[in-house]
């Protein structure tokens, strides 16, 4: 191991704070840039299948989303990782009086208040706010000794920053946001470098609260964990998505029934198949082959997203790599999880390929941050910058 | 420096623990995969072949009418029918073109199909065919897999089990045009139907009902495998009629082939107990469609079988005018009980003869007199000293020219002419028009709802307005009740004067209609005959000896009486009108005397159940 990370580092490091526009598009991970620019290209081939074969209303508007969140994400990419890190807690901060708007003013979708408009284009703020939570963590954890993380009042903070937006995500109420959130935000902890056996007492905590916070969950949540159990109960009730999902699937077979001839997609058995259904098509149509060839290329943005956070020089940009690759991690297990009939369904949608725009956006901001590290991963920190 | 490459080592290794366990996951969902798409690919594939689940509309029943007794009047009758789901089917035209192959349907049926199909959205289905008979419902069945998305299902069609005799005053349905659809997409579902006259469309929202749904499992050919849920939806709310069911059957047998309308009253209520109108219809035939020949003689028909003449015939009163003349005299002080009239058997106005009926000479009489032996000409004097517009004043109080209120869809108003009205249309009013008035002659024009109204309100000296629905969904409506209408704003004791008069019409041997006074003990009718002319006889025809029973039909008289009993409690009220029936105590008399003598050994007013019908 020791060997293995002082291959990694690099011989000489940047002592220069100011690289030039040039030199940092080219240590851009063009790898990671070209598999995000696949799974988007798998989303419109899905997308234009739910529309039963047409670019409308979904292939197209998600393609010019995607493009624009690519300009963000690649403009994110070029500033410097210390301005970012310098506004961590600003952004933080901001996430939490967004959350709080947004219960104040937001509008109701599907029985939940998530979503606020901001110019026009919806927003949630329980999405930024992952990213946002793991900007500041990593700040908090950058100079972090081993002896202050052993310190129960250094941890105290962190994890009274992480049940903040849990709590008020909780209150929207959206149980799988607040879920993901909350496991970004204990794995950045434990890259920090936090005892393992803390989080095995964090896990018995909250297998004894788990009871306790049933008690307070609304009846459609609740309706979700039951129906989750036994699914084949009420066929047209709320275990509907579930089987539905899960015949898609298994209709596809090795190689599935060929593009556009779904017939669960196309006869529209699956209610918002474009949204968090997504994967349903590409299974039932290009079978278990190109649903295995969709995992490869959503486990190969999180590898190099660890590679990413292994390669960095600096804590900081070693936490926030970890923690987007968490939240990318998250996001694909609820959704293929939820999909598989695993877990309730959460309104978790498919990274890059479900349609929608304020998902898409807030993974992009993310990978913007992201590719900031891998570009400025060999960049000092001064200890008094922060 | 060492303690920095320390801590990297260690995040190294946690970062490739954790990515250990993401890439096990991802395994362990790649696993999940393999087992649901590879390994279980036929238990799903089979599924998916059975498993599509879609959702239609149903039209609701729609709600009973029923009589006062709950004799159902209008009701629901099952049928089968096809419908087409357009989203089931892969290719809807194929489909189309397969079902008018295997049942023909004519062009203009087709086209309706077509710009339905158009506009539904998907849980709407279209009705193919109404009234499938068995070897269309065979060649459908045998030809199922040809045609998805096609459902055959059972319908209801309205059903009147008392068909002719009823159909004016219960109405009947129709499918809503495609202006109607569009307005309630409700209305669009295959089954719905619209009231069009009658109480049918008087309480066509309330009849109406809630749709319901059905949930079908069906294959992926569109093909039903099973139904799932089924909610009926809600049937629409009774309605329960004022009608006596007996009566009306007495009132249609009486009228029998002739021309005419008859309608009773509960006197006290104005609840409408019969109302027959004849020609009539059969109003079943509006449900299916009505076939071009039958509509084509109905136009032809000189005795308008669609039209209700109750409510929307319009007809001179003739002497029936003549209590609402007296009233009206008596009010103004131009005329009391005692005041004594002389008919020398004609009534000059200037160099105009006006001739009492049959130029016979009544002598000098009194009001009550000039009823009973109907003499026009004590009224022609009475109607000039009056003067027409206090009579048309009286004629409105007694509900005469005035609109109603009935809860009847197409009432006419009717017309008793004023001053007023003629400088409107131009008309010269002359002394003349004046005298004609007080025979109910010359301009006025009534329904015979009206003359019943009229007659109810001279018998009880309450101002009852006429009404036909009793109950909606078991609850009494307003004006059932005895109470619910206001005292009539006339003097009893005019009332009285008057109610005397029509008392000697049917029960003194000098009477006009004392061949028709009841066989009952202890219990009078009081009534008022009249004979209206619609023609007058020129010099010509005189001369060749015409009289009315000899010109022809559509020249003769309208025979028409009007009655009350029993006489000193009244509780029913009579009109009929025979259209050209020439004398009124000949052809409507009769009738009145059958109702009458029914709703007096049955007592229908004020109560729900029949005589003996268990209720006691």
């Amino acid at each position: 191991m020791m060997m293995d990370s002082e291959r990694l580092a690099p011989q000489r490091p940047f002592r220069d704070r100011s690289f030039g526009l040039m030199s940092k598009l080219l240590r851009v991970n063009w790898l990671f840039v070209l598999c995000v620019c696949l799974l988007a290209g798998v989303g419109y081939t899905a997308l234009y299948s739910a529309a039963g074969g047409a670019p409308r209303p979904y292939a197209d508007s998600q393609l010019f989303r995607f493009i624009g969140a690519l300009a963000l994400m690649l403009g994110i990419a070029m500033v410097d990782i210390r301005q970012i890190a310098k506004i961590s807690w600003p952004a933080y901060a901001l996430g939490i009086l967004l959350l709080l708007v947004v219960m104040k003013f937001g509008h109701t979708g599907l029985g939940a208040k998530r979503w606020m408009s901001v110019g026009g284009m919806d927003i949630q703020p329980s999405e930024l706010m992952k990213l946002f939570l793991t900007l500041g963590l990593a700040a908090y954890f950058r100079r972090a000794t081993q002896e202050r993380l052993n310190e129960a009042l250094f941890l105290l903070p962190a994890v009274a920053a992480i049940l903040l937006p849990v709590g008020l995500i909780l209150k929207e109420p959206n149980l799988g946001t607040a879920v993901i959130t909350a496991m970004i935000g204990a794995t950045v902890m434990l890259g920090a470098g936090v005892r393992w056996w803390k989080f095995a007492v964090l896990l018995g905590v909250m297998l004894v609260a788990a009871p306790l916070l049933y008690h307070h969950l609304h009846d459609y949540q609740r309706a979700r964990i039951i129906t989750f159990l036994n699914p084949g109960s009420d066929p047209l009730g709320a275990g509907y998505n579930i089987i539905q999902s899960k015949i898609a699937l298994g209709s596809g077979g090795l190689t599935g029934q060929g593009y556009l001839h779904g017939t669960q997609n196309q006869l529209n058995f699956l209610p918002e198949k474009q949204t968090d259904f997504v994967f349903t098509i590409i299974a039932e149509e290009f079978g278990f082959l190109g649903s295995v060839a969709v995992l490869v290329l959503l486990f190969s943005i999180i590898a190099m997203a660890l590679y990413t956070a292994i390669s960095c020089g600096h804590v900081y940009g070693r936490l926030v790599a970890l923690g987007v690759a968490a939240n990318f991690f998250l996001y694909c297990f609820v959704n293929l999880s939820m999909v598989m009939g695993l877990i309730p369904v959460g309104g978790v949608p498919l990274p890059l390929i479900s349609y929608g725009g304020s998902a898409l956006t807030a993974v992009m901001l993310g990978f913007g941050v992201l590719m900031s590290v891998h570009v400025h991963r060999d960049v000092e920190f001064a200890s008094e910058e922060f | 420096m060492k303690r920095d490459a320390k801590d990297r080592a260690a995040f190294t290794r946690r970062a490739l623990l954790i990515g250990t366990a993401q890439f096990g996951i991802f395994g362990a969902i790649a696993g999940r995969l393999y087992n649901l798409q590879v390994a279980k690919h036929g238990k799903y594939a089979l599924l998916a072949e059975q498993n599509s689940i879609s959702e239609r509309l149903e039209a609701p029943l729609r709600g009973l009418i029923t009589d006062r007794f709950g004799t159902v009047l209008a009701g629901n009758q099952q049928h089968w029918r096809a419908l087409f789901m357009q989203a089931l089917a892969p290719d809807p035209q194929a489909v189309l073109d397969n079902f008018y192959r295997l049942v023909p349907l004519p062009d203009d049926e087709k086209a309706r199909i077509a710009a339905e199909l158009a506009h539904r959205p998907g849980y709407i289905p279209v009705l193919l065919k109404d009234y499938l008979d068995w070897p269309d419902m065979a060649v459908l069945e045998v030809n199922t897999p040809d045609l998805p998305g096609v459902v055959v299902e059972v319908g209801a069609s309205r059903s009147y089990p008392f068909g002719p005799g009823l159909a004016h005053a219960v109405g009947y349905v129709a499918r809503p045009n495609q202006r109607e659809a569009a307005a309630d997409p409700v209305l669009s579902l295959p089954g719905m139907r619209i009231g069009r006259t009658g109480v049918e469309a008087a309480q066509d929202t309330v009849l109406r009902g809630v749709p319901g749904f059905v949930q079908m499992e069906t294959n992926v050919h569109g093909q039903v495998v099973r139904q799932l849920a089924h909610d009926p939806g809600t049937q629409g709310q009774e309605v329960t009629l004022a009608l006596d069911a007996g009566l009306q059957a007495l009132a249609v047998q009486g009228l029998k082939d002739q021309t005419g309308a008859v309608v009773m009253l509960d006197a006290i209520t104005g609840e409408i107990l019969a109302m027959a109108s004849s020609p009539s219809f059969d109003p079943s035939l509006f449900d299916k469609g009505v076939p071009q020949a039958t509509w084509n003689a109905w136009m032809a028909d000189p005795g308008h079988p669609l039209q209700n003449k109750a409510v929307a015939g319009l007809f001179a009163p003739g002497s029936t005018f003549k209590p609402t003349v007296a009233l009206a005299a008596m009010k103004a002080g131009t005329l009391t009980a005692e005041t004594i009239l002389t008919c020398p058997g004609f009534f000059k106005l200037g160099d105009h003869v006006f001739w009492c009926d049959n130029h016979m000479a009544h002598g000098s009489i009194t009001v009550t007199t000039a009823l009973q032996v109907s003499c026009d000409v004590f009224f022609y004097q009475v109607a000039l000293g009056v003067g027409i517009d206090r009579i048309a004043e009286m004629a409105t109080l007694m509900g005469l020219g005035t609109d109603l209120g009935v809860d009847l869809p197409n009432a006419e108003t009717g017309l008793v002419p004023t001053l007023d009205w003629a400088r409107q249309h131009g008309i010269h009013w002359v002394e003349g028009s004046t005298v004609v008035q007080g025979i109910g002659q010359g301009y006025t024009q009534l329904t015979p709802l009206a003359l019943a109204t009229m007659i109810a309100r001279v018998a009880t000296g309450s101002a009852v307005g006429p009404h036909i629905t009793r109950r909606i969904a078991g609850t009494l409506q307003i004006g059932s009740t005895p109470g619910d209408w206001p005292v009539l704003d006339v003097d009893p004791a005019h009332l009285a004067v008057v109610r005397q008069g029509l008392f000697e019409v049917v029960n003194t041997p000098a009477g006009t209609a004392y061949a028709n006074r009841l066989d009952l003990p202890n219990v009078q009718m009081a009534g008022k005959t009249g004979t209206a002319q619609v023609h007058d006889n020129t010099a010509a025809e005189k001369r060749q000896g015409f009289n009315d029973l000899t010109m022809a039909w559509a020249a003769r008289p309208n025979a028409l009486f009007v009655a009350f009993a029993p006489y000193d409690n009244p509780r029913y009220a009579v009109a009929v009108v025979i259209e050209h029936g020439n004398y009124g105590g000949v052809a409507a008399a009769p009738i009145a005397h059958t109702l009458m003598t029914h709703a007096l050994t049955h007592d229908p007013a004020g109560r729900d159940v029949p005589l003996g019908g268990g209720g006691a």
